[in-house]
């Protein structure tokens, strides 16, 4: 299916989110996730069923004021 | 020293992480600040990408608290999903709540601020929302369950220090048993020596820091200054008046 990562399109194999972050080499990164605007904490990812069309934004700690 | 949220803090001074030139001046500017707390972000990571995660291992190096924002988000939306996001990430129920209203001077915007400082604490997060200096606003912020307030110097970046004297210090004497940090526009130390000469209890900035030509001097100077102003406010500063008055007694004065 083709979903949008952080605002690039992909093809993806990945049924859910947590495997989506393992194809990605992100899945024991510090990262957080959300799935279409809503957050989906770490613990929900593996239950988490991807669709096509979906907008995934995955996050990590960076910079700040 | 400032209590956040039941948290004491061992510094006056708040730094952000933002703009150095290098991750070891960065370091070295926390050291000479003496900073209790760092401000830091979320931002995409995807990819081959280690970034982040190379920020992370520095920043937990640096053995200070961390203060997570929700820079850049317009919507409350925005700024509610990004606070679940860095709350996860960082371990922590504080956020710096951001909600911007106008690109050009990046104000605060007033309604959906208090909308999303709404949601976030009943949602359990501890909130210091950036905010304007604004007596209204201010005690909706409270109201919803800010118990600390963070109102502008001056616009982010802008390095113009304290716009509204009479707006800070209205502030201070309506709320004084909220702690309030002056956050953003700061560019001198004089500028932060005078939010705590006002009885501010902390300030917060990072471009000033950051982006002086010395940073590690600059982070030193500001912590000075922070403690020579908060030293100041405890000391009770004298009234300003118009008229002179002698320091010189007077009496005994020979008549020449």
């Amino acid at each position: 299916m083709k979903i949008i990562v952080n605002g690039e399109a992909l093809e993806i194999g990945a049924l859910t989110l947590a495997a989506l972050l393992d194809d990605l080499g992100k899945g024991d990164a510090k990262v957080a996730t959300s799935v279409n605007e809503a957050f989906v904490p770490k613990q929900q990812r593996a239950e988490h069923a991807l669709q096509d069309g979906d907008r995934v934004e995955i996050v990590a700690p960076r910079q700040g004021g | 020293m400032p209590t956040f949220y039941g948290t004491e803090v061992k510094s006056r001074l708040m730094l952000g992480t933002a703009q150095y030139p290098s991750p070891a001046i960065l370091a070295e500017a926390f050291r000479r600040s003496g900073a209790g707390i760092a401000t830091v972000s979320v931002r995409r990571e995807a990819g081959g990408d280690q970034a982040g995660q190379d920020f992370w291992a520095l920043i937990r190096d640096l053995g200070v608290a961390v203060l997570p924002n929700t820079a850049g988000c317009y919507s409350v939306r925005e700024a509610v999903t990004t606070a679940q996001m860095a709350r996860e990430l960082f371990d922590t129920n504080w956020i710096k709540l951001e909600v911007i209203g106008h690109a050009d001077t990046l104000q605060p915007d007033p309604f959906g601020l208090v909308e999303a400082a709404a949601q976030l604490a009943d949602d359990g997060f501890e909130v210091f929302p950036y905010c304007t200096e604004d007596l209204v606003l201010c005690e909706r912020l409270v109201e919803v369950g800010c118990k600390v307030l963070m109102p502008w110097g001056a616009p982010i970046g802008t390095g113009l220090g304290l716009n509204n004297i009479y707006g800070l210090r209205s502030l201070r004497a309506h709320f004084p048993g909220i702690p309030l940090v002056v956050d953003a526009g700061l560019g001198l130390p004089s500028h932060a020596a005078q939010a705590m000469e006002m009885g501010y209890d902390a300030v917060l900035l990072n471009t000033a820091v950051a982006k002086a030509g010395d940073p590690v001097v600059m982070a030193h100077a500001f912590a000075l200054a922070v403690e020579a102003g908060a030293l100041a406010a405890g000391a009770d500063p004298m009234d300003a008046r118009d008229m002179a008055a002698p320091s010189t007694p007077v009496f005994g004065q020979a008549i020449l």
